[in-house]
């Protein structure tokens, strides 16, 4: 993802906002319905930049609770995709939708991320100069305006909260730890750990594990198949080892190549399937 | 990131124990400053007689006064610059501005006995100008300025930051505009015709609230009230950095996109922060003013403004103490190198501009830290 | 002056022998009422003769004197008769001549009529313009006379037009509506307040119609010139800045360094001119118009010395800092401008423009295009079109592109980025230092010279955005043009915060300027 592509994406979606209901998008009020089923719901989405299409009618449905699993080589809109859903960049055309009622495409970054979508970026970014406990008191599921910010105070059970994502992200040791001074791995899953503060009912996780060591990679595995049920994943990645471990071979695995999906189904299914072979996977 | 201070740093602040303001420490340095400025500089230069070693003149009372408010200047420079990464290169326009609302009322009270015996400023008389011109209108009333003095340079940061922080101006692009910003407005103080005395500005003040500025007992009490303020600041700065509004500023200066994703909204997080410095500013301008004598646009220009953020710097960003410390540095160098060797001080402030910013990433204070803890910091980005 | 008059008049003294002026009239033009003594004058004019203009000299000159009924031309204490130019003894008790002011004008304007009828042509083209600014009936003889007599067309129309002025005063109807109807076709800015006084004098409404008319014509023709005239102030206001940011977008847009010292760079361009220009009135006073030659490249190789050298010890360590790179070189600046002051002083420094570039070429009659500002016109083109070819058509250029496209690679390569930096940086700051040689010759160079240029320059980089030199151009004579037209309206100070609010406000709906780089840029 490159800055002018970011950029394109940003002033399309400054465009959109104009043209939206009185100009301006309604601040969300409405709480997302999970009643059918379905935690994330993306139709025909297509995004060109200078003419180039980065995604070419993507449709895709995620289901309530679900892990998700989306494989594809590089350039394949994996990150644009992203974009769309958590606001970043607007798409030409097509529909996004949390649950069944929530139009995501209306609204800005900070109102996805406070409707319940979390997005994990490829590379880590938490505070580094703050302490692993404060990054996650950033992220606690609290009001986020300035006053109450300025005379915020944790409470016993927001205290609680921390304490049990630290140990679920195996930091608790390193609480007071100025972030910057974490390893690359756990780094990685700090900012997991961020996004589960923001209690979200959807989690896009962009290459968790990229630069992580095979025993981080089995944990963070043991991570996410611990949050599945409870939240909906949609987990980005190119360890196909990784994927294995999430999927367990009776989950569905989506394969996008230039902008729209090649194909989708089991793993087993999907690694048989020759176009996939040949665009991505290799002999 | 540019602006961040180096991790070791930041390590060590995070070991204050949480929830306090201060350490015992802290406190105890505090209470010896506040005892330093309400009672020993009064007794130094009013009780001690001239001709005794430790008498502290009223040239050094001016000076300290002097500083005291660039201090805060820099203070709030940190928390704009080093806790949120906005590097302004205007605030000089915001110290200005508090200063022309002061200077304003100051006028008003020379009354009768300016150089041209009228009612109206010396210079309102001289561009044969018959009545007030509106932004005037209240400058006889002393509370009314006082409130101008936040009011003007909040408004003005305000409304400049409304449109920049929306627009998302970052970084090198923003530091520009707010140059462009106070050249502007310097420009605009020059004319005669904006009604703030042009070039020459306002000067020759009387007295305030009554008293007469020269006598040594009201210099004390400006220098002395500079000084409560400025500690005052500090423990208000130190409370916001401590609280999650703080640490929401921190992140903003790291990771801002991160910060949205969290559902932050940064623009409204900046602009107080902004607000609020420049709002400081202006109380310094207001302090300065009555102490120094004289306000004119040169306050307002782009190298001013700059030498702002070299306070900074030197100190130690993201420090609160350490621009105190770094205004004091500079200011001091500063007067005595136009005493001494006044061809030199140029030179030396741009040594000190290129020498902080290769050497001393992270200002005295992170050169006193390292040496006392003898940790190993990196190299900040 | 005197001296040019005195060699005329012994060129007419060749010409005739006699003196023709009466004594009468000489006497009558020396004494009296104004009124009397002007019309005494009038009528000698008309006459044109030759020994008239003498008198008239004396007369403007203090030397006439009354006695016996005689005017005296006196001079080292010897007395001539005014009209017989015989000696005469000077009598005591002799009077001198008081002439009021109105006569005094009088007098030029006879002496300017006079000299309508030399026979060097550009002395009469100066006898016209002196009689531009005081025309009425009077003249009108003396005009028409020299309007019969002249031979060269320009000057006949330029006396034609004279004659109109004249006679738009006369009393006759029929006269004064020709005469506005052919005052349509000046082209003097002087006719316009002309017409604009008769129109408050005159009574009759046809002529009054007439006069409005041939005044709307003049002023739509004189407005051309007026617009055309800040057009090109604009435009070359808008080179200058162009060549003062060219360099900055270099080193920004291509190496996102924001340098704080690229006005003193542009300071340093300035005083090498200055010193080239010493060397020259020192050593080669001959060939002095050529100075500027020399100090072109003396000014380029000065800026990037020191560029390279900045870049050297201070800006390659902060590469990916922008921030505390501007900081950096702005301590650079204050060390280059005490430096300056404490070489060359503190007070600004005298560059002349060498002979060939002063002066300007006149296009319209109000409308005169200055030399110099032509040639930094040209010079900025050619400048630019250096630059460019430099960037996409050299091997230096091509590195510099790489290298700031992606470090990395380019080093993978075999680049040494390391040299190609400095030498971007110095191709930066050599161009600062063009654009300083080009502003010694038309503005005050001093220590100074770069601050007044800096927040400009540095304007036309956000504005034109980075990455391409296409933006620069155009938002460099973009803002020109545009503060030159503020300023004719608002005044200079209100016209260049006009322009920052513009900018701020342009750079709300496109931050990234007006043209944008695709790609990375190195943004903090």
């Amino acid at each position: 993802m490159t800055p002018d592509l970011m950029q394109a994406g940003a002033a399309r979606r400054a465009a959109y906002e104009a043209k939206a209901v009185g100009g301006k998008p309604r601040f969300v009020s409405e709480e997302p319905y999970f009643g059918q089923g379905v935690a994330l719901y993306v139709e025909d989405i297509t995004v060109s930049f200078d003419g180039f299409k980065a995604l070419n009618k993507l449709s895709l449905t995620i289901d309530v609770g679900e892990l998700r699993c989306i494989i594809g080589p590089n350039g394949a809109g994996k990150t644009t995709m992203m974009d769309c859903i958590t606001g970043k960049t607007r798409p030409d055309a097509g529909k996004v939708f949390f649950g069944s009622n929530i139009d995501l495409l209306r609204l800005k970054e900070q109102q996805v991320a406070q409707i319940g979508v979390g997005r994990k970026f490829q590379k880590p970014t938490v505070y580094e100069q703050l302490s692993v406990f404060h990054n996650l008191e950033l992220a606690l599921k609290a009001d986020r305006r300035v006053r109450a910010s300025l005379f915020f105070k944790l409470t016993g059970a927001q205290q609680d909260r921390i304490d049990e994502v630290l140990v679920l992200i195996h930091l608790r040791d390193q609480a007071q730890r100025t972030a910057g001074l974490l390893s690359h791995g756990q780094k990685q899953w700090l900012e997991i750990g961020m996004l589960l503060m923001q209690d979200p009912r959807l989690l896009l996780l962009d290459e968790p594990v990229a630069g992580m060591t095979d025993e981080e990679t089995e944990r963070t595995a043991e991570l996410f198949l611990g949050l599945e049920g409870k939240h909906s994943l949609v987990v980005v990645e190119h360890d196909m080892k990784f994927v294995d471990a999430l999927t367990q071979g009776c989950k569905k695995v989506t394969v996008l190549h230039e902008g729209s999906v090649l194909a989708e189904g089991l793993l087993s299914e999907v690694q048989a399937n020759q176009k996939v072979v040949e665009v991505y996977l290799g002999r | 990131m540019s602006g961040a201070p180096s991790l070791a740093m930041a390590d060590a602040a995070a070991l204050a124990p949480r929830g306090a303001l201060l350490g015992a420490r802290g406190w105890a340095a505090v209470a010896a400053a506040t005892l330093t400025i309400t009672v020993l500089v009064p007794l130094l230069n009013l009780m001690v007689p001239e001709d005794n070693a430790l008498h502290l003149g009223d040239f050094y009372v001016s000076l300290l006064g002097k500083i005291l408010c660039y201090a805060i200047c820099a203070l709030a420079m940190d928390l704009i610059w080093g806790y949120t990464g906005i590097l302004s290169l205007g605030h000089g326009v915001f110290f200005a501005l508090g200063g022309y609302a002061m200077g304003m009322y100051l006028m008003r009270q020379i009354g009768t006995d300016g150089q041209y015996k009228s009612a109206m400023p010396d210079f309102m008389v001289f561009l044969d100008w018959k009545e007030y011109p509106w932004h005037w209108a209240l400058s006889d009333s002393f509370v009314a300025q006082m409130l101008l003095v936040v009011l003007a340079p909040g408004l003005l940061a305000f409304v400049f930051g409304y449109f920049a922080f929306r627009s998302r101006i970052k970084g090198v692009y923003f530091s520009i505009i707010t140059q462009a910003l106070t050249f502007a407005a310097m420009l605009l103080f020059f004319r005669n015709e904006t009604g703030f005395g042009g070039n020459n500005g306002f000067t020759d003040f009387k007295r305030l609230l009554g008293q007469p500025l020269n006598s040594p007992a009201t210099r004390v009490l400006l220098c002395v009230i500079t000084g409560l303020v400025l500690i005052g600041f500090f423990l208000m700065a130190r409370a916001i950095v401590h609280s999650k509004y703080g640490r929401v500023l921190q992140a903003i200066r790291d990771a801002e996109t991160r910060v949205m994703f969290t559902g932050y909204d940064p623009v409204i997080y900046k602009l107080s922060i902004w607000t609020l410095s420049a709002m400081m500013c202006g109380v310094a301008g207001a302090l300065y003013v009555p102490q120094v004598g004289i306000i004119n646009p040169g306050e307002m220009s782009p190298a001013a403004s700059i030498e702002i953020a070299i306070w900074a710097a030197v100190g130690g960003r993201a420090t609160l103490i350490g621009p105190i410390i770094g205004a004091f540095f500079v200011n001091g160098a500063k007067s005595w190198f136009t005493v001494a060797f006044p061809e030199y001080w140029l030179f030396f402030l741009g040594a000190l501009f290129i020498a902080v910013t290769l050497f001393l990433p992270n200002g005295l204070v992170g050169l006193f830290r390292r040496k006392s803890e003898g940790v190993r910091t990196g190299h900040d980005a | 002056m005197l001296l040019r008059l005195l060699l005329f008049l012994t060129s007419f003294l060749g010409f005739s022998a006699a003196f023709a002026l009466t004594p009468d009239q000489a006497f009558r033009i020396s004494q009296g009422e104004s009124d009397e003594r002007i019309a005494a004058l009038n009528e000698a004019v008309v006459a044109a003769d030759p020994a008239l203009a003498a008198f008239v000299q004396a007369l403007l000159a203090d030397e006439v004197k009354l006695a016996g009924g005689k005017a005296l031309i006196v001079r080292d204490g010897k007395a001539l008769d005014a009209a017989t130019g015989a000696a005469v003894a000077l009598p005591d008790g002799a009077e001198d001549v008081i002439n009021p002011n109105r006569v005094r004008r009088e007098l030029e304007a006879a002496l300017a009529g006079l000299r309508l009828f030399s026979s060097d042509r550009s002395e009469r083209a100066k006898a016209i313009a002196e009689l531009k600014d005081q025309i009425d009936d009077s003249r009108l003889a003396v005009i028409e006379k020299a309007e019969a007599a002249e031979t060269d067309p320009a000057l006949k129309d330029q006396l034609g037009l004279l004659r109109a002025a004249a006679l738009v005063t006369s009393a006759d109807k029929g006269k004064r509506l020709a005469a506005a109807k052919l005052l349509a076709d000046s082209k003097q800015p002087a006719t316009r307040s002309l017409l604009i006084e008769r129109l408050a004098q005159e009574g009759d409404a046809e002529v009054k119609a007439s006069l409005r008319a041939s005044l709307g014509t003049v002023e739509s023709r004189l407005a051309w010139g007026e617009r055309l005239g800040v057009l090109f102030t604009g435009i070359s206001l808008g080179s200058i800045l162009v060549l003062v940011a060219l360099g900055l977008a270099i080193t920004y847009g291509l190496m996102g360094v924001i340098n704080m010292a690229h006005g003193e760079l542009m300071m340093i361009g300035a005083y090498a001119t200055y010193m080239v220009q010493n060397l020259f009135r020192q050593y080669l006073p001959g060939a002095f118009d050529a100075y500027i030659l020399a100090a072109i490249p003396a000014s380029f190789l000065a800026a990037a010395l020191v560029g390279a050298l900045m870049e050297r010890s201070v800006i390659r360590w902060l590469y990916g800092r922008p921030l505390e790179t501007l900081l950096a070189t702005w301590g650079i600046s204050l060390i280059l401008m005490q430096a300056v002051r404490s070489i060359f002083g503190a007070q600004n420094v005298g560059v002349e423009n060498p002979s060939w570039l002063s002066g300007g070429v006149q296009v319209l009659p109000n409308l005169t295009l200055p030399f110099n500002r032509l040639a930094i016109l040209a010079f900025a083109a050619l400048v630019l079109l250096g630059v460019a070819l430099l960037i996409s058509k050299t091997r230096l250029g091509l590195f510099v592109r790489g290298v700031t496209q992606n470090r990395r690679m380019a080093s993978c390569v075999g680049v040494n980025t390391a040299r190609v930096d400095t030498y971007a940086f110095a191709l930066g700051a050599g161009i600062a230092g063009l654009a300083g040689c080009a502003l010694s010759q038309v503005g005050n160079v001093g220590p100074d010279l770069g601050q007044s240029y800096i927040v400009d320059a540095f304007m036309v980089v956000v504005l034109g955005g980075v990455g391409q030199l296409a933006g620069t151009v155009y938002a460099g004579l973009g803002l020109g043009v545009l503060n030159k037209l503020l300023e004719g309206w608002q005044g200079a100070v209100l016209a260049k915060i006009m322009v920052l609010v513009f900018i701020v406000i342009f750079i709300q709906k496109r931050p990234q300027g007006i043209f944008a780089l695709k790609g990375r840029s190195a943004e903090a």
